[in-house]
């Protein structure tokens, strides 16, 4: 599933000038998975992800090598079904343990920055 | 575009959300709750703390596919959980544990329109928002409460088949009532149990290509759902009229002002980069869940809307029927008492006379809870039917009914209600008399004002204390003229 990685967008592998250069993704491309992932990237940082990532997806785009006509999609590395468990409730754990957790709680209530911008 | 407002026409999808009613959440094995203290039911796994396991709630996966087979949709021999990325603080693990491209239930059909999908997928918590003129002291900031988080959901997706707003309100109103029959959820829209969002566009009429949808949220009822897609199609029509174009955003419904406002664009950046849950295994019904989920599967109300409308019941009362299974099953049973009658007669009492008549006494419980048992209801509308007793003496025995229960023909014996029929004269000289009593009346019927003859109806119910049949009484004054 290396695809869904940056799902929507086609990957776009910029080989360089020279046969030993690494593989090399944008900056923008690397900007915006950054920023789903909620990292904050330096100017070297995304230098260096630009290479790294270039790199992974090479290596995983070896798989298209392969004739894989026929062979279904692997979701699970493991092959069980239906592993459920019955509608019995638990003890749910101490809410002061639970909050201890959290930096900040604030009537019995874990508390974050604002998140209403909405009128 | 220049298309006028009444060639554009309406294209609606709906979504909803069904909280599953399982004693415990989807994933974990704390118990749901509504309206406890906030955050007293967690535990690791619903807070996503490192290293834990979800597991299914089997009785979730149960539910998900009565619902399926409730909306006849294809069940997935094969299906598969997938995680839907986003950061947001109602959500511990930064991803929502759901179904993309493998649902557990595919196409279906509900009445007139098409279910695109349903599928499994957990809650969000609740957030409260506090202002910085609220408790909390300095810059603005929420509380979580994550009682709610992982509680199993359905997300059910209709195909954009609905064509008005108040169609829309109507079909979703069908959909909760199937939902409520099978036992799988409260329902509750106040309290967020099923929650509807609308996909809403406008198309020149006739065309098959989809408009630019919005989607519409927070419409806690369906008047605010009806409400909320007429506002919306309002807005679309009066832009693409004047040569504007509809932008895709979501918009939240205010139900105190009426209005929808955009939600900010940051949290419109959807891109959820889908991947399989690696925590979970495939989900493969096996022949026994679906026949479990098969015989848990009561009649349901579009199926009994079509049976009784082939019965000869009129639309509006199959329909009221159908939304109250017990009153249905009474109906029934009152049928099969009152052989030979009509099911469209009986069905008129039960949700016309005995209704008006348990509400007057203000009894609850419905009919199948009350004094009057299928056999005397049936009985009752027999003497009417045979014209025994007047429609009005009828409506007299069954507030006795109500009351106390027993045998009409009893009661009507006991109150000297048998009708006065116009063959043994008795009727015909009251007649007679009402008509020599009232000369300006009977002056105006034969100048041709038909209403006149309402005064000599009523004298002649007055003398004979409603015992006598209005037709008769009709009949026999006409042959007096």
């Amino acid at each position: 599933m290396g695809r869904t990685i940056l799902a929507g967008q086609p990957v776009v592998v910029l080989a360089g000038p020279l046969l030993e250069s690494p593989p090399v993704i944008g900056r923008d491309q690397v900007s915006r998975v950054a920023r789903l992932a909620a990292l904050k990237l330096d100017e070297d940082e995304i230098e260096r992800m630009r290479t790294d990532l270039g790199e992974i997806l090479d290596h995983v785009e070896q798989i298209s090598e392969l004739d894989l006509a026929g062979v279904e999609p692997t979701s699970h590395v493991v092959d069980l079904m239906n592993v459920l468990r019955p509608d019995l409730p638990r003890p749910s754990s101490p809410r002061e343990k639970m909050l201890d957790c959290a930096p900040e709680p604030f009537d019995d209530s874990f508390r974050v920055p604002s998140t209403q911008a909405e009128p | 575009m220049g298309a006028s407002a009444s060639e554009l026409e309406a294209v609606i999808g709906l979504e909803i959300h069904v909280q599953l009613a399982t004693r415990t959440k989807m994933f974990c094995g704390c118990e749901l709750s509504f309206g406890d203290e906030p955050n007293v039911h967690t535990c690791p796994i619903c807070l996503a703390h490192p290293g834990v396991l979800p597991v299914p709630n089997e009785q979730a996966i149960r539910y998900a596919l009565q619902i399926g087979l409730a909306l006849e949709c294809e069940i997935a021999p094969w299906s598969i959980f997938h995680r839907k990325n986003y950061f947001y603080p109602d959500s511990p693990k930064a991803y929502q544990i759901s179904q993309y491209d493998i649902p557990i239930c595919g196409a279906g059909r509900l009445g007139d329109v098409r279910i695109h999908r349903a599928h499994l997928e957990e809650d969000a918590a609740k957030m409260v928002h506090v202002g910085e003129s609220g408790r909390i002291h300095g810059s603005g900031a929420s509380l979580v409460d994550f009682n709610r988080g992982g509680t199993p959901l359905v997300e059910i997706v209709t195909e954009p088949d609905l064509r008005g707003a108040a169609e829309a309100a109507e079909w979703a109103r069908l959909l909760r009532e199937t939902v409520r029959q099978l036992g799988v959820s409260d329902v509750n829209m106040e309290e967020g149990s099923l929650r509807v969002d609308a996909n809403v566009s406008v198309r020149p009429a006739g065309s098959e290509e989809l408009g630019t949808k919005t989607e519409l949220k927070n419409m806690n009822s369906f008047r605010f759902l009806q409400r909320g897609i007429e506002a919306e199609l309002a807005r679309q029509r009066e832009l693409v009229e004047s040569g504007g174009s509809v932008t895709q955003e979501t918009l939240h419904f205010d139900p105190a002002s009426g209005t929808l406002t955009p939600l900010r664009s940051k949290e419109e950046a959807h891109d959820y980069r889908y991947f399989p849950e690696p925590d979970l295994v495939p989900l493969a019904p096996t022949e026994e869940m679906l026949r479990e989920a098969r015989e848990a599967l009561p009649e349901l109300p579009a199926a009994r809307i079509s049976r009784y409308e082939g019965m000869g019941l009129a639309g509006d009362v199959a329909l009221t029927l159908a939304t109250d299974p017990e009153t249905a099953d009474y109906f029934e049973n009152t049928v099969k008492a009152a052989d030979g009658i009509e099911p469209r007669v009986v069905a008129n009492w039960v949700t016309g006379e005995l209704a008006a008549a348990l509400r007057q006494a203000e009894v609850s419980g419905g009919a199948s809870g009350s004094k009057v048992s299928p056999k005397s209801l049936a009985d009752l509308v027999r003497l009417v039917q045979e014209k025994k007793i007047s429609h009005g003496s009828g409506k007299t025995v069954l507030a006795k009914l109500v009351e106390e229960g027993g045998d009409p023909a009893a009661i009507v014996d006991r109150e000297g209600l048998a009708q006065i029929s116009g063959d043994d004269g008795e009727l015909a000289a009251i007649v007679e008399q009402a008509m020599a009593d009232n000369p300006d009346a009977v002056e105006k019927i034969r100048e041709g004002n038909g209403k006149a003859i309402g005064a000599i109806v009523g004298a002649v119910m007055r003398e004979t204390k409603g015992r006598a049949d209005g037709g008769e009484v009709n009949r026999l004054i006409r042959e007096r003229l």
